[in-house]
């Protein structure tokens, strides 16, 4: 039951370059895995492709064998690198965590969002703290796979050990996949299984 | 007053609050940074660690007097032994002090970069910026690019050759690094440190405290708005017997390498702080004094600390 790129090349139209060329990649259920890559080389693309939010010029994003659903909440979810471009600005962030699911106000305790925070807007909050709620957003909708696309390069190292334990312990117990995408090779070996090289094309 | 001309740039005391609209037309103020102490010396790097929202960036857009108007700083700001006014911000702010940007969005999204870092109204020299593209592992071809055609790493790359290009004496790099690889990184820092051999210094605010503590030569770790330690960077290097405040040693605890391992809780919220040590909530070695009264910055093994029960 694994999610797939199979060769998938990205480009945003004829006249440009490829960002992305004939890259293939498998994560399963359960699996953590980290990709890593220097700047350039399409990893926030493929990140998108994998989730849904790109089609890929060439090649094909395979969920258990078939393309991504194109309706109701995906079930492989994207937590990206600047939570307040991911955060509808004009919803209170009651609504953001209600939009993907019934709002379950025991478990915010555990990813440290105060119900207070519930009715302010996300300019209210700082960068930490909203990622957070994209953090809960993802997981609480019930997600299958989790597309961490350099969810911690913005916080300090104490937050992203919290995020980053909240995540573990709830990928552990529902068996979720994850691809981390970072810069860090330390996190990288820390948080995965397995470390990617995109450049590369091989696990190191 | 010799102290003061040593120094490049000294900040006492430094307050910054917001004025805020709380239910109605009713107003309060939200402190964001108290007693905040930070002094940057002519050839020195001083990078600025400490938890997110914890006033890094608003320490930048005070220095520069860019913060929005219903902002009041209180505080001694001095720079070359003269004290900040708003007049002396506006003269030094791009020529003599230059910004690295926390925001990629920062960049002008309709001009062509090269010309971005060039500046218009005196431009210089095409050859100097080609240099640094060049060092930074910019094609050439990205003088002619959009910012929207950069990459995230590529553009933080163009933000940093914008201060690099400049003739600044004090450069403020608020988190220039995410999204450059390694190398890209190093590359980018030794050219800061290249900058300091020149005499110039440099004020690096970073998550990266891995790097921050490779390349600063001094760390100040902001905890809530203030200043809880500034030490020598070799001791952030040597590990948490030679820290003093514990929230330092709680940030090397967390790095990857060293455990990952958190404390518990989280930052006060700036409308809802603690009335004694701001840390005090979740610092295991927290007393009754803690709890009362705000520690004063004292000087611990050659660096300073904010904390009552600093060893």
């Amino acid at each position: 039951m694994p999610l797939e790129a199979k060769n998938v090349s990205f480009r945003y139209d004829r006249k440009q370059r490829w960002i992305l060329e004939d890259q293939s990649l498998r994560l399963d259920r359960g699996e953590k895995l980290a990709l890593f890559a220097p700047s350039g080389y399409g990893k926030t693309t493929l990140a998108m492709l994998l989730s849904g939010y790109r089609q890929p010029t060439k090649g094909q994003i395979l969920l258990d064998g078939a393309p991504l659903p194109k309706t109701g909440i995906c079930p492989v979810q994207l937590i990206c690198q600047h939570p307040e471009k991911a955060i509808n600005p004009r919803w209170r962030l009651r609504n953001v965590l209600e939009e993907s699911s019934s709002l379950r106000e025991e478990m915010l305790g555990e990813f440290g969002i105060e119900k207070a925070w519930l009715d302010r807007f996300p300019r209210e909050l700082s960068g930490g703290e909203l990622q957070r709620f994209c953090v809960a957003r993802a997981l609480m909708s019930g997600a299958e796979y989790l597309i961490c696309d350099e969810i911690s390069t913005m916080l300090d190292v104490i937050t992203q050990a919290q995020i980053w334990n909240v995540i573990l312990k709830h990928a552990a117990q529902s068996n979720m996949g994850i691809l981390a995408v970072t810069h860090n090779l330390n996190l990288a070996r820390h948080i995965a299984d397995r470390v990617y090289d995109l450049a590369k094309r091989e696990y190191i | 007053m010799d102290a003061k001309t040593e120094s490049l740039l000294e900040i006492h005391d430094l307050s910054v609050s917001f004025r805020m609209y709380d239910h109605a037309l009713g107003q309060r103020d939200l402190q964001v940074i108290s007693d905040l102490h930070l002094t940057v010396k002519p050839g020195e790097i001083v990078a600025v660690a400490g938890s997110s929202g914890s006033g890094k960036s608003l320490l930048a857009s005070a220095i520069l007097g860019i913060l929005p108007d219903n902002a009041t700083v209180k505080g001694h700001l001095h720079y070359k032994g003269q004290q900040l006014t708003s007049q002396l911000q506006s003269k030094i702010r791009g020529s003599e002090v230059a910004l690295v940007p926390q925001s990629i969005s920062y960049l002008d999204p309709l001009m062509k970069v090269g010309r971005q870092v060039d500046g218009w109204k005196k431009p210089r020299p095409t050859e100097k910026r080609r240099g640094l593209f060049r060092r930074l592992a910019l094609p050439e071809q990205t003088e002619n690019l959009y910012p929207f055609q950069l990459s995230g790493g590529m553009a933080r790359r163009v933000l940093v050759s914008t201060a690099l290009i400049s003739d600044a004496e004090l450069i403020i790099a608020d988190e220039p690094t995410p999204g450059m690889s390694l190398d890209q990184a190093l590359e980018a820092l030794q050219m800061f440190r290249e900058m300091a051999k020149e005499g110039k210094a440099v004020i690096l605010i970073t998550h990266d405290i891995d790097l921050a503590f490779q390349f600063a030569d001094r760390v100040a770790v902001f905890y809530a708005g203030t200043t809880v330690e500034t030490a020598p960077a070799a001791d952030f290097r040597s590990g948490p017997q030679a820290l003093r405040h514990p929230y330092s040693k709680a940030l090397w605890h967390a790095l990857p390498q060293n455990g990952f391992q958190p404390i518990d809780g989280f930052q006060p919220y700036a409308g809802n702080l603690p009335k004694g040590c701001l840390f005090a909530p979740r610092c295991p070695y927290a007393t009754a004094q803690c709890r009362e009264s705000v520690p004063p910055m004292e000087t611990v093994r050659g660096g300073e600390v904010r904390c009552f029960h600093a060893t």
